[in-house]
């Protein structure tokens, strides 16, 4: 019954028309399914405006900073949108760090050792990905074991290949490879990355499938509730292993972008970036039991993430550790205002 | 398709449905792998009036382990998991080293006691957020144990200034690294906390309310249990094991490393608990199977270095021990093979697809 009400306030719900009965108007706005990707948004424009105030002067403000966030984090945005599809199903995926440090391990293998052509490779990895993920899913689905297990037998496996590929770092001097990487496509204001723009195409792809198409629908509703999808006779398996395809396809993705970012392989490449990946998309308003939530929200936790490692390179005495600390107390936060959000619509 | 079902005695079947029954099976396996490459694996041997062995080594290395598996049992046997362990220990051994090191007298008594105080009182906070989160506001446990497993890594960082403090205390070494009566310290340390955890939860009516609120929270309480203190009771109780696991870390290195202490150790408690035959679902619990799963991994790491594997495809084993052992104790899997085996006459062409499946699921 909440679910009907949700649906009606939220395509009319529009954010700047005020209500006229005002005391409704609270209840509303935590009723909005919308409001954490709003939230976040605020948030990213609030810490952008704090950058621009104290770091005036030392360019913050130019046009090339911020699109350095999209560049800077392709593989992150590419790694969290996968993982928004398996967390929109009510799942986790603890594989994606091992699987990204594999594809580049992989990749640079290829590329450097074997003398395969990068064009070759490409397909090869992303296939490699899909099919680690696929085969997940099917455990997941067919021997209904635990995500959690499951995925984290994947982050051993993935890991434990890379370091059977080799133990040391291979670097990438492929003149395919750095051509690519120091493409920049200029936007007038800025330039971008070819990982970038990659990201922002996946982006935009996930968009389109998570509400335009039929299999969106079916990852939303199996999160809601996967017994009553059943019910209703949606392919529970088919859409639960192909979540997890789509999850290993974007880790492979994210590899490639991160293979090209760095320009080596190592088999420590990207230890605990599933985590990265996974607060991104709770600090994007995601909720965690599957159902809710915006690709576009994942978007702005990712730029959130970015925006604070500028903003510690920006202030100089800033150790590295406050990232964490700061992704930990703003994980904290996102997920008490989704817990009073769940709260309100129990009532 | 070889082994004689139809004449096995029922003791053998009460036995192979022993909940403890694959996981030593396992472990004994696994202790026997080593014997071809080293005869003398099992021999232990007096060295300067302390115990050497293959086997001794194994409870050794394995006892930080064996700890926070134990804590991690009395959580996930609630329905919920601690992933903040892992910078729990961090945390703790940050924390005390940093003390030890500040001290005039590295080697005065009551010092190290009151930095073991401090690391282990910050330790036990950590749980009572955690469970703060999770019986307080309803968080599910993942997520909630997820917020100090991304910051604590950071604290415990920042408490060492993003060093490795090293220290020189010979009473603190002494729980992670030394001796007494002949055996390393810290397996008396284990032996005590799984025999209080055990005393505690199987001779008193504790481990009976952790099951029913593992097995129905809401249940629970409606009779009168107060689910979510027992709840707060057992994120506390994981992180003081892991706490007392972070002491022992640090102790044994001598020094305090807040990027890799206790690095992926959540992951290694989880796998041992689910070796150990507790249901990751929550409601029943067996500590000794936990002890067993710890083992198994400790023993696994201990065997790809002994039989001359390379080391780096240690990962890739654990992975296939862990799909293997999930796949065994999967009821609909079993049912898929070993139902299929079980009903030798029936037809042979649906158990062909799910025999192919898991085999092409352990060579991948």
């Amino acid at each position: 019954m909440s679910a009907t009400t949700k649906t009606r306030t939220a395509p009319e719900g529009g954010p700047s028309t005020p209500s006229p009965a005002s005391a409704s108007a609270a209840a509303r706005l935590l009723g909005d399914r919308r409001l954490p990707v709003l939230v976040t948004a605020g948030l990213f424009l609030a810490m952008y405006i704090g950058g621009l105030s104290r770091y005036q002067n030392y360019g913050f403000g130019e046009p090339q900073v911020f699109l350095n966030l999209f560049i800077d984090n392709s593989y992150l945005l590419v790694a969290a949108v996968g993982a928004t599809f398996v967390i929109m199903s009510g799942g986790i995926d603890l594989s994606v760090g091992s699987l990204i440090g594999f594809t580049t391990m992989f990749t640079a293998w290829l590329v450097e050792r074997q003398g395969l052509p990068l064009l070759l490779v490409i397909p090869l990895a992303l296939g490699v990905g899909a099919f680690g993920g696929f085969l997940m899913g099917y455990v997941i689905h067919n021997f209904e074991i635990q995500p959690f297990i499951v995925t984290l037998a994947g982050l051993f496996l993935f890991r434990g290949l890379c370091l059977v590929i080799s133990k040391e770092s291979i670097s990438i001097s492929d003149s395919t490879v750095s051509s690519m990487a120091q493409t920049r496509v200029s936007l007038g204001l800025g330039e971008l990355s070819i990982g970038a723009i990659v990201a922002l195409v996946v982006l935009g792809a996930a968009f389109y499938v998570l509400h335009y198409t039929r299999f969106g629908r079916r990852v939303y509703a199996i999160g809601g509730n996967e017994q009553s999808a059943l019910l209703m006779g949606l392919p529970l398996g088919g859409t639960k292993i192909a979540v997890y395809t789509v999850s290993g396809f974007c880790s492979a993705l994210a590899g490639l972008l991160f293979m090209l970012y760095i320009q080596s392989g190592d088999p420590l490449h990207a230890v605990g970036m599933e985590l990265d990946a996974i607060a991104a998309v709770v600090i994007g308003g995601t909720l965690l039991t599957g159902g809710s939530g915006y690709v576009l929200g994942t978007l702005f936790g990712v730029l959130v993430l970015g925006l604070i490692k500028s903003i510690i390179q920006f202030e100089g005495t800033l150790s590295s550790w406050w990232t964490k600390i700061a992704t930990g107390v703003l994980l904290c936060a996102f997920i008490l205002i989704q817990r009073a959000m769940t709260a309100r619509k129990q009532t | 398709m070889s082994t004689p079902a139809v004449t096995t005695p029922s003791r053998w079947r009460a036995l192979t449905h022993h909940h403890l029954f694959w996981p030593v099976a396992v472990l004994i396996a696994l202790l026997l792998v080593n014997v071809p490459f080293t005869p003398d694996f099992f021999a232990i041997r007096m060295t300067d009036g302390h115990l050497y062995g293959s086997l001794v080594s194994i409870v050794l290395f394995g006892s930080p382990l064996i700890l926070v598996a134990v804590g991690m049992t009395l959580v996930i046997a609630t329905g919920g998991i601690d992933l903040s362990v892992g910078a729990v220990v961090a945390i703790t051994g940050a924390l005390t080293c940093s003390y030890i090191s500040d001290q005039a007298d590295q080697n005065a008594l009551a010092g190290v006691f009151l930095a073991m105080g401090i690391g282990l009182v910050a330790a036990v906070l950590c749980g009572l957020w955690n469970g703060f989160l999770v019986a307080r506001m309803g968080i599910q446990p993942i997520i909630a144990t997820l917020i100090i497993m991304v910051a604590g890594r950071g604290v415990a960082q920042l408490i060492t200034d993003g060093q490795i403090i090293t220290i020189n205390s010979e009473p603190y070494k002494l729980i992670g690294g030394g001796y007494w009566l002949t055996l390393p310290f810290s397996i008396f340390v284990v032996a005590a906390v799984v025999a209080v955890t055990i005393a505690l939860t199987r001779r008193t009516a504790l481990g009976l309310l952790v099951e029913s609120v593992g097995g129905n929270a809401e249940a629970s309480r409606l009779v009168g249990i107060r689910s979510m203190r027992i709840k707060i009771m057992v994120y506390m109780f994981c992180a003081l094991c892991a706490g007392i696991a972070g002491l022992m870390i640090s102790s044994n290195t001598s020094a305090a490393d807040g990027n890799n202490a206790g690095l992926w150790i959540e992951l290694d408690a989880i796998l041992a608990v689910v070796i150990g035959g507790t249901s990751l679902l929550g409601g029943r619990f067996s500590i000794g199977g936990t002890v067993i799963g710890a083992l198994v991994i400790q023993t696994l790491t201990t065997t790809i270095y002994t039989i001359g594997v390379p080391t780096q495809t240690n990962l890739v084993f654990k992975a296939a021990v862990v799909i293997v052992v999930c796949l065994l104790q999967s009821p609909k899997f079993r049912a898929k093979v070993f139902g299929a085996r079980g009903r030798a006459a029936a037809p042979v062409t649906p158990a062909a697809p799910a025999d192919a499946a898991p085999k092409m699921e352990v060579s991948r």
